[in-house]
C-alpha cells in the first residue's frame, strides 16, 4: 500500500490536455520492447532468473544514469495492492499483462509519469514515452535515448537479421509499437469512420480501443499503432503512422466544421443534452459516461461549452474508471455503487465549473 | 469493411486460410473475434494475438517438403518446445529464434511482409552490423557516382569500402 501520488492522482502533465492538435489527438505513445542476451524471456525464466532480471534493471536506475528525468520512482510491483495496480492500468502507466501476469515484475517512472520502464512484463525490458497530444516524434526521440541509457549497461538480445528479439514474433525487429489516441465524434456521427478505418487496417495500422488489446473503442476513442516491426526502420514506421493519422485528424476537423455550420442547432442540443445529464444524474454507467463525455469534448472543441476545459474532461476520463473511484471511494464496490459514485463525481466536477 | 459477424463494428482482424488450396477468409472486429475465440480450442480465456499467430501456425502447409530439413522440435536452450511456442505464440528464449528458424520466416512474412531487421542498432553489440550497413550504403553511393562519370570520388568510394571490408575480416 502506497500514498504516492501516481496511485492519488488521476492526471498524469502528458494528460493535461495540451500539444499539438490536442483537439483530435489526446496522447502519442512510443514503446520499446528490449531483452537481456542469453537469459530466458520472462516466460520461461525460473524466479531466480527473473529476480536478477529485474535487480539488473532496476540497479540500471539506481546507478543514476536515468537521473537526467529528475527524481524517479521504483515500484516492485510485489508492493502494490490489486487496486494500485489497477489504478495504474487506467491511467495507461503499466499495461494489463504487467499487472497481472508477472513474476518479479518492476516498473520505473519519471516523475511526470511521462516515461514509464516496465520490467518482466512479456519482455525483459518494456520503455513507454508518452506525450500529450500529436508527438510522435518526440515521443520516439525520448524513448529512444532511455534506451541507449539502458544499452550502454545491459547485453541486449540482438541479432543480425531479425533486430532485437523479443518473445512475441510481432515485435521483433525494431520492439517498438507507436500509438496515438484520437477522439473521432464528428467522424463516427457523419458516418465515415468505418470507411477510414478500414482504409487505415489495409496500410498495416491497427485499430484499438481505449485501452488497447482486445478493448472496445467507447467514447469515440480510438488508438491507431503500427503493426508491422520487421523490415522498416523506426523512422519509417513513426512516418508512416504519423502520415496516416495527419489525414484523419484533418478528416475529423473538416467532418466538424461541416458539422458546425451544417447543423450547428442539433449539435449544441446534443453537446447540452449531455452537459445536463452529467450534471444532474445520480446513476451513470461507464458506457453512458465516456459517450457523454464524447459529447462535451466535442462541444468544448466546437465553441459551444467554453466554460469547459479540456484538463478537467481528460481527469474526468481516468477518474471515472473502474478502479480510480474505488481508490476515490475508498472502498470495495460492485458495479451498482461504482455507478453511483460515477455520478457523483462527475455532477460534483462539472458542479464546479457550471 | 464491416465484420462478417455482426456486421456493426469495423472488421480489424483479417484472417484467410488455406487448407490443402482451399482458401477462405476471415473479417471480423475483435470483440466477435473474442467470442469466437471461445469455439476456438485451448482459447478458453479470450482471443488474443497470440493465438492468431498460433492460428497463423496451424494453417501452415499440410504438406511440407519432404527434403527439408525437420525443425528442431525442442529449444536447447530454454526447453521450450515447437508445439509449444505454436499454442501460445509466444518464444522462450533468444535462442528459440535460431532453434526455429526454419519455419520462423514464413511466419515473420505473413506478420511483416519481411523477415530482415533494418531499423536501430545497439552500439555496442552492432558494431559488424552497423559496418555492413555502411558498406552497403557506401556501395550504392559509388555505383551512382560511376553513372554520373564521377570516377574520382567513386575510387575514393572504393578504397574506403575495401579498408571497411578489411576490419570487417580481421
Amino acid at each position: 500500500m502506497t500514498n504516492r501520488k501516481f496511485v492519488k492522482q488521476a492526471l498524469s502533465q502528458w494528460m493535461d490536455g495540451e500539444g499539438p492538435d490536442s483537439e483530435v489527438v489526446i496522447s502519442s505513445r512510443v514503446r520499446i520492447a528490449r531483452n537481456i542476451r542469453n537469459m530466458p524471456f520472462p516466460l520461461m525464466a525460473d524466479p531466480t532468473q527473473s529476480h536478477s532480471v529485474m535487480e539488473q534493471l532496476l540497479g540500471v536506475a539506481d546507478s543514476g544514469r536515468l537521473n537526467g528525468l529528475g527524481q524517479i520512482e521504483q515500484i516492485r510491483l510485489s508492493e502494490l495492492t490489486e487496486l494500485e495496480k489497477l489504478v495504474l492500468v487506467e491511467k495507461h502507466l503499466i499495461s494489463p499483462n504487467l499487472a497481472n501476469e508477472s513474476r518479479n515484475g518492476a516498473l520505473v517512472l519519471s516523475p511526470n509519469e511521462d516515461i514509464s520502464v516496465m520490467i518482466n512484463e512479456e519482455d525483459h525490458l518494456r520503455i513507454q514515452c508518452l506525450c500529450s497530444g500529436f508527438q510522435v516524434h518526440e515521443a520516439w526521440d525520448s524513448a529512444s535515448k532511455i534506451d541507449d541509457i539502458f544499452e550502454e549497461q545491459v547485453d541486449y538480445a540482438f541479432d543480425e537479421k531479425h533486430g532485437y528479439l523479443t518473445s512475441c514474433p510481432t515485435n521483433v525487429g525494431t520492439g517498438i509499437r507507436v500509438s496515438v489516441m484520437m477522439h473521432l465524434p464528428a467522424l463516427v456521427m457523419t458516418g465515415q469512420i468505418n470507411r477510414i478505418l478500414s482504409a487505415v487496417t489495409q496500410v498495416g495500422l491497427a485499430v484499438r480501443g481505449l485501452y488497447g488489446e482486445g478493448s472496445e473503442a467507447t467514447g469515440n476513442l480510438f488508438q491507431v499503432s503500427n503493426q508491422i516491426t520487421l523490415g522498416q526502420s523506426e523512422q519509417e514506421i513513426i512516418e508512416n503512422l504519423f502520415q496516416v493519422a495527419r489525414q484523419m485528424i484533418e478528416h475529423e476537423k473538416s467532418a466538424r466544421s461541416k458539422l458546425i455550420s451544417e447543423s450547428r442547432l442539433r449539435v449544441e442540443d446534443r453537446v447540452r443534452r449531455s452537459f445536463g445529464v452529467l450534471s444532474q444524474a445520480m446513476i451513470m454507467d461507464s458506457k453512458e459516461a465516456s459517450q457523454r463525455l464524447s459529447d462535451i469534448r466535442l462541444g468544448v472543441h466546437l465553441g459551444l461549452l467554453p466554460e469547459v476545459d479540456q484538463t478537467t474532461l481528460n481527469e474526468l476520463l481516468v477518474s471515472t474508471q473502474p478502479g480510480f473511484l474505488q481508490m476515490t471511494f475508498g472502498e470495495a464496490m460492485g458495479p451498482e455503487d461504482r455507478d453511483r459514485s460515477r455520478a457523483e463525481l462527475i455532477r460534483s466536477r462539472l458542479a464546479t465549473i457550471s | 469493411m464491416q465484420c462478417q459477424e455482426c456486421g456493426k463494428r469495423p472488421a480489424t482482424l483479417h484472417f484467410t486460410k488455406i487448407v490443402n488450396g482451399e482458401k477462405a477468409e476471415l473479417h471480423i472486429c475483435e470483440s466477435c473475434a473474442r467470442e469466437k475465440g471461445e469455439l476456438i480450442p485451448g482459447t478458453s480465456s479470450g482471443f488474443s494475438i497470440h493465438n492468431l499467430l498460433s492460428g497463423l501456425l496451424d494453417f501452415e502447409n499440410p504438406n511440407p517438403n519432404p527434403m527439408a530439413k525437420p525443425p528442431a522440435a525442442k529449444c536447447e536452450t530454454c526447453g521450450m518446445t515447437y508445439t509449444q511456442f505454436s499454442k501460445i505464440g509466444r518464444f522462450g528464449c533468444s535462442h528459440c529464434y535460431k532453434q526455429f528458424s526454419e519455419r520462423l520466416d514464413p511466419l515473420l512474412k505473413r506478420v511483416h511482409g519481411n523477415t530482415v531487421h533494418v531499423g536501430k542498432v545497439p552500439k555496442r553489440a552492432g558494431g559488424r552490423l552497423k559496418t555492413k550497413r555502411e558498406i552497403d550504403r557506401l556501395k550504392k553511393e559509388m555505383q551512382g557516382r560511376i553513372e554520373r562519370e564521377d570516377f574520382e570520388t567513386a575510387a575514393q568510394l572504393r578504397d574506403r569500402i575495401r579498408e571497411l571490408e578489411k576490419e570487417m575480416s580481421g
